[in-house]
């Protein structure tokens, strides 16, 4: 009986915590020793909707490759990540580059740029039928950068610099 | 007298923020003059025998923008001729990406074999009237006795990556409802672009 409810308590942790994480990509292109999961909006919205119970800190920065003010911001983005490594917060770059762009731009944008934050892919070109899911204050210009932790959340469309972005991380980190 | 000139100043603060947001559905879009890729400046005015314009907020450099090139002039075909016409404007400014610089623009309206004009909004000043955020962003106006009118704001289609996969020709489907005097379908979409790019 014991082991039974200890089973039923790990499934249900395990629900809370890392499903969230690890939700179900469409498909993983791999080129060159990187792997970038591809996602539509469906597989995606779990991940921007962590359970109230997680304390960690996800910050989806939506950018693209040939986006020049996404890129101006991304070391910011690289930044935050290094500086909050001890704490719970976790950086994930959404490229909203073309899913053919992968191996010709993507993969060799995060090799240049040496990238350590995970980056992953949206690809569902109906974008009016998910930007206002996202945020309905989103015009679907880029870049855009969601903050989540439980039900706290924070949108924001504009390039951040770095100061902007790391007193909204320590105001996110703050119970 | 303080209190008053307080009220005015919100007020001009609030009439400030409403022209930063744009124009909405309904609204009357202003006119222009500006500078066509053949060096000649062109206004909606100059169009006496349209019905309305699809405007086109595009540039360039962007691959969303670069994608729908084509689907631009199919539908300035198609529709030119029944009274509704493309008018491309770029939005971006030419020190803030050469590669949106006028001569490119000229280049660029060679090469894709556009049909329509392609206009440089020199100096930014019409597309904030407009409220255009990103490339590509349409306003489909109707000329009516009023003006020009805006029935529609958004995308061109909902598939910006693969035009044989399109399932609603949003554009399209506005300026055919507009031409059998049918209310507009669906007028206010979301699409994700470039932002328009200032020094």
């Amino acid at each position: 009986m014991n082991k039974c409810i200890t089973f039923y308590l790990r499934v249900l942790i395990y629900c809370i915590f890392l499903i969230p994480i690890s939700a179900q990509a469409q498909q993983v292109v791999h080129h060159d020793d990187i792997s970038i999961p591809v996602y539509n909006y469906t597989q995606l919205e779990p991940m921007l909707h962590p359970a109230e119970s997680n304390d960690t800190t996800y910050i989806f920065n939506f950018w693209a490759t040939y986006c020049v003010p996404c890129i101006k911001e991304l070391p910011h983005f690289e930044q935050i990540g290094k500086d909050f490594a001890d704490q719970k917060v976790k950086v994930i770059l959404i490229s909203m580059d073309f899913k053919s762009k992968i191996a010709t731009q993507v993969v060799p944008f995060i090799k240049k740029h040496q990238l350590k934050s995970s980056v992953i892919l949206l690809s569902d070109p109906d974008a009016n039928s998910w930007i206002n899911k996202i945020n309905p204050q989103w015009s679907g210009s880029l870049p855009a950068t969601l903050i989540v932790k439980g039900n706290k959340r924070e949108f924001n469309e504009k390039t951040f610099t770095y100061n902007e972005l790391e007193l909204l991380t320590t105001k996110f980190l703050t119970p | 007298m303080k209190r008053n000139i307080l009220f005015i100043v919100f007020i001009l603060c609030a009439l400030a923020g409403l022209q930063a947001q744009g124009y909405k559905v309904g609204d009357s879009a202003t006119d222009f003059k500006l500078k066509n890729v053949d060096n000649k400046y062109v206004s909606l005015s100059d169009f006496s025998n349209a019905k309305g314009f699809i405007i086109v907020f595009t540039c360039n450099h962007c691959p969303y923008a670069k994608s729908y090139e084509e689907r631009l002039v199919a539908l300035d075909k198609k529709y030119k001729t029944k009274g509704y016409p493309v008018i491309a404007i770029n939005p971006n400014d030419p020190v803030a990406v050469p590669a949106d610089g006028f001569e490119e623009m000229q280049k660029r309206a060679q090469e894709a074999g556009f049909t329509f004009p392609y206009l440089l909004d020199e100096g930014q000043k019409i597309y904030p009237l407009y409220g255009a955020t990103r490339t590509p962003h349409v306003y489909v106006l109707q000329k009516t006795a009023k003006g020009n009118i805006v029935k529609y704001i958004g995308a061109i289609d909902d598939n910006y990556e693969d035009s044989s996969a399109v399932k609603t020709h949003y554009v399209a489907n506005v300026v055919e409802a507009l031409l059998s005097g049918q209310k507009v379908p669906v007028d206010f979409t979301k699409a994700i672009g470039c932002s328009i790019k200032v020094k």
